[in-house]
């Protein structure tokens, strides 16, 4: 069963958007340069708005009603930028639940539904995508001669299989360590989140993962208002300011109200198993009891809640 | 010059107008320093506008030019120590007269280094994030954090001796040593603290393997202790050849020993890591691999590092035969080219390659911006403002102080001025 690969490699994309953008600076220095920079850092707020977001305290100190007006600063700054009603909320994390992966490779054909799926749930920005799925050949486990930006007319392709990564949710997570600022660290159901309004974009963090799970806003995110998800979180997907880093939630905003990722619902193949590490009746569960599974560089001690496993 | 009572204010302004006052030599100097500071901060200015976008990093290569510069001046404020050592402990009259611009030079080099770290931030208007208490600081967790603290701890210690030494000289006190020598002696933990630190900020990340060994730490400290002193020693040149200071031959020479050895130090190092990458070279190498032969077509900064091999092999050879290492030309070759090869070494050569290939294997190379260069430049060219300023208000200051109290010859420079006005 072959598809078509839709995809365009995020290393084009990226190019083209840079380029688009060096470009728009050189002829007009107007033009991009204007929206880059009344869209800018502020994300299009008013002056207390831009106050506020100056002195809003970090994600883990600040109350109720502190929150609340964040988020409805929030929805404001969204409807002013992108013209959009978004929903930011704050669901919190449910009790005696840790969330975990499971990745079946045997079942991956490399279509990337999931990564398209994660783009347009998480309000992505064209040149960022959460999730790579690499193309191996079959017999090695080497990352480094696997093609990230596989671009074939159909998948999958002879003598090759597929690895999809996105962020592991380390249970001993370096980029958390790194952090100075504490703008990263590990919510209770065990997902690492980062506060977009806290980080001050040092990307050490970047230089600490292992697995690349952390991009970087370059320049302030160019979402399209349609293509924007309203459904969102104060830790996830919400819109994202420049100049700070983020990452793979495993789709807070839907997991914590009972929902699987997006990428999980978007795989054709039922490659991807989403669930709670805490329940003994969980389908992840039953995979790490009867399946071999294995991690990504566990000899690093990072303790990655993402597996992989193979059919018989 | 102190005429009635040496008041703090007095000593300010008295330190200001020194700053002010000059030969027309010394405001083209100054001048030139300010218009590449302008230019500078305007292409920062471009920065904050248009975001990080304008530099060529990129999410694969997320640390580049300006990460690689602060590593460099972190290595030569750590330096310092090699004027500080011999001066306080072992109590070398020579090197005790000129220590005071060893404390100049730190301070210069750890403003840039703390400079180029702001402006490699994505959002520094949340600097404040940072400040203990104010902020939320992960210590002692985060290596970064720890690096924050010993930079500005650094910079404080330094700020704190030179002022309170220059400030006892311009009242024409001696400084209380048992008052200040405590906090000599910290400043000299401090600095090794500071780039051991930096080392380790490098080293802490395991999914790197060109950084994470444990020969990083020594390394860092053996090729400070080349470069450092290479600068030190031509910057205490000039000052000699500009103004009457007493800066004896002697304290050059014990500079060009320090950088002689450590440079033997720094080349042994990076022979026993050559061989333990390549003897039976693993996945582990291909940064390695990456930097100094190229890496699956790719190879930017091959040219770069062998050059820096070369510089630095010629000035180990310069400064290891005596006669060489004596003769002045001979021995400031060696130091300029100690300067450029360190600098690239342990610049874009440290910095860049742990990058590439990621962790994950991509291979993307970076070369830095004209945003990045311009930016870089009007940092530097701030720093060298800085020492102008700072060794303009102190030596004259300095010099009265040697003159009065050891009735040397006098040495201020006022009489460079005077001798260049007359001209």
């Amino acid at each position: 069963m072959k598809r078509p690969d839709k995809d365009k490699s995020p290393e084009q994309v990226s190019d083209l958007a840079r380029r688009r953008f060096i470009k728009g600076l050189a002829t007009a220095a107007g033009a991009a340069g204007t929206v880059a920079a009344s869209g800018g850092a502020w994300g299009g707020s008013t002056l207390s708005d831009a106050f506020a977001d100056f002195f809003q305290q970090h994600y883990q100190r600040m109350n109720k009603d502190e929150i609340d007006a964040v988020l409805e600063r929030i929805e404001r700054q969204a409807k002013r930028r992108y013209g959009v009603d978004i929903d930011c909320r704050n669901t919190p994390p449910r009790e005696g639940v840790v969330f975990g992966y499971a990745i079946n490779i045997s079942k991956c054909r490399g279509y990337r539904d999931c990564v398209h799926a994660c783009v347009e749930e998480n309000n992505l920005a064209p040149d960022t995508q959460y999730i790579r799925v690499v193309e191996m050949d079959h017999g090695s486990l080497d990352l480094r001669h696997g093609d990230h930006y596989y671009d074939h007319d159909t998948v999958p392709v002879e003598g090759k299989y597929y690895l999809p990564m996105q962020c592991m949710q380390c249970d001993n997570p370096p980029c958390v360590k790194a952090c100075p600022v504490e703008a990263t660290w590990t919510e209770p159901d065990g997902i690492v989140v980062v506060d977009y309004n806290w980080c001050i974009g040092c990307r050490y963090c970047m230089a600490a993962c292992p697995y690349q799970a952390r991009h970087f806003n370059w320049t302030t995110p160019d979402l399209a208002p349609d293509d924007i998800n309203p459904d969102t979180h104060y830790l996830s997907n919400r819109p994202r300011p420049r100049g700070v880093v983020e990452k793979c939630h495993f789709c807070v905003q839907r997991t914590r109200n009972g929902r699987q990722p997006a990428c999980q619902e978007a795989c054709p193949t039922g490659a991807r198993v989403f669930g709670n590490l805490l329940d003994p009746d969980s389908e992840i569960r039953y995979v790490l009891k009867h399946k071999a599974v294995f991690r990504l560089k566990e000899e690093l001690g990072t303790e990655p809640k993402f597996w992989y496993y193979r059919d018989a | 010059m102190p005429e009635s009572k040496p008041t703090l204010l007095r000593f300010v302004l008295q330190s200001l107008g020194h700053m002010f006052r000059g030969p027309p030599a010394y405001w083209v100097w100054v001048g030139f320093l300010f218009a590449l500071i302008l230019l500078g901060g305007w292409h920062y200015y471009l920065q904050l506008r248009d975001g990080l976008v304008v530099t060529h990093m990129t999410n694969q290569v997320s640390w580049g030019f300006y990460i690689a510069n602060f590593t460099f001046l972190v290595g030569v404020a750590a330096a310092a120590v090699m004027l500080v050592v011999p001066a306080y402990i072992f109590h070398r009259r020579d090197i005790k007269d000129v220590v005071l611009m060893g404390d100049t030079m730190a301070i210069a080099a750890v403003t840039m280094a703390i400079l180029f770290v702001v402006v490699d931030l994505g959002r520094p208007d949340r600097f404040w994030h940072l400040i203990p208490g104010i902020g939320r600081f992960n210590f002692p967790q985060s290596m970064l954090a720890w690096d924050v603290i010993v930079l500005n701890g650094y910079l404080l210690l330094n700020v704190g001796i030179s002022f309170y030494i220059v400030y006892n000289h311009y009242q024409n006190k001696e400084p209380n040593e048992r008052r200040y020598f405590p906090w000599v002696l910290l400043a000299i933990f401090w600095a090794i603290s500071i780039h051991t630190v930096t080392a380790f900020l490098y080293s802490a990340n395991s999914g790197r393997p060109f950084w994470n060994h444990a020969l990083l730490a020594p390394r860092f400290i053996a090729s400070a202790f080349a470069s450092g002193p290479a600068l030190m020693a031509i910057g205490l040149q000039i000052i000699r050849a500009i103004s009457d200071y007493p800066i004896r031959q002697s304290v050059i020479n014990h500079l060009a020993l320090v950088a002689t050895i450590a440079l033997q130090v720094t080349l042994f190092f990076m022979l026993a890591e050559l061989f333990t990458e390549f003897y039976n070279e693993g996945e582990h190498a291909a940064s390695a691999r990456y930097l100094y032969f190229g890496l699956d077509g790719h190879a930017a900064l091959t040219p770069w590092i062998w050059t820096a091999i070369a510089l630095l092999c010629i000035a180990v050879v310069i400064l290891m035969i005596h006669p060489l290492r004596h003769n002045p030309i001979y021995m400031n070759i060696a130091f300029v080219l100690i300067i450029v090869g360190v600098w690239i070494e342990k610049g874009m050569g440290l910095i860049v390659p742990a990058f590439v290939p990621t962790p994950i294997g991509e291979i993307y190379e970076y070369t830095p911006s004209l945003i990045e260069v311009m930016v870089s430049i009007g940092i530097w060219a701030l720093g060298f403002l800085l020492f102008t300023l700072l060794a303009k208000a102190a030596l004259p200051v300095h010099c009265e102080y040697l003159r009065r109290q050891q009735a040397r010859e006098q040495c201020n420079w006022d009489g460079f001025e005077r001798r260049h006005n007359a001209d």
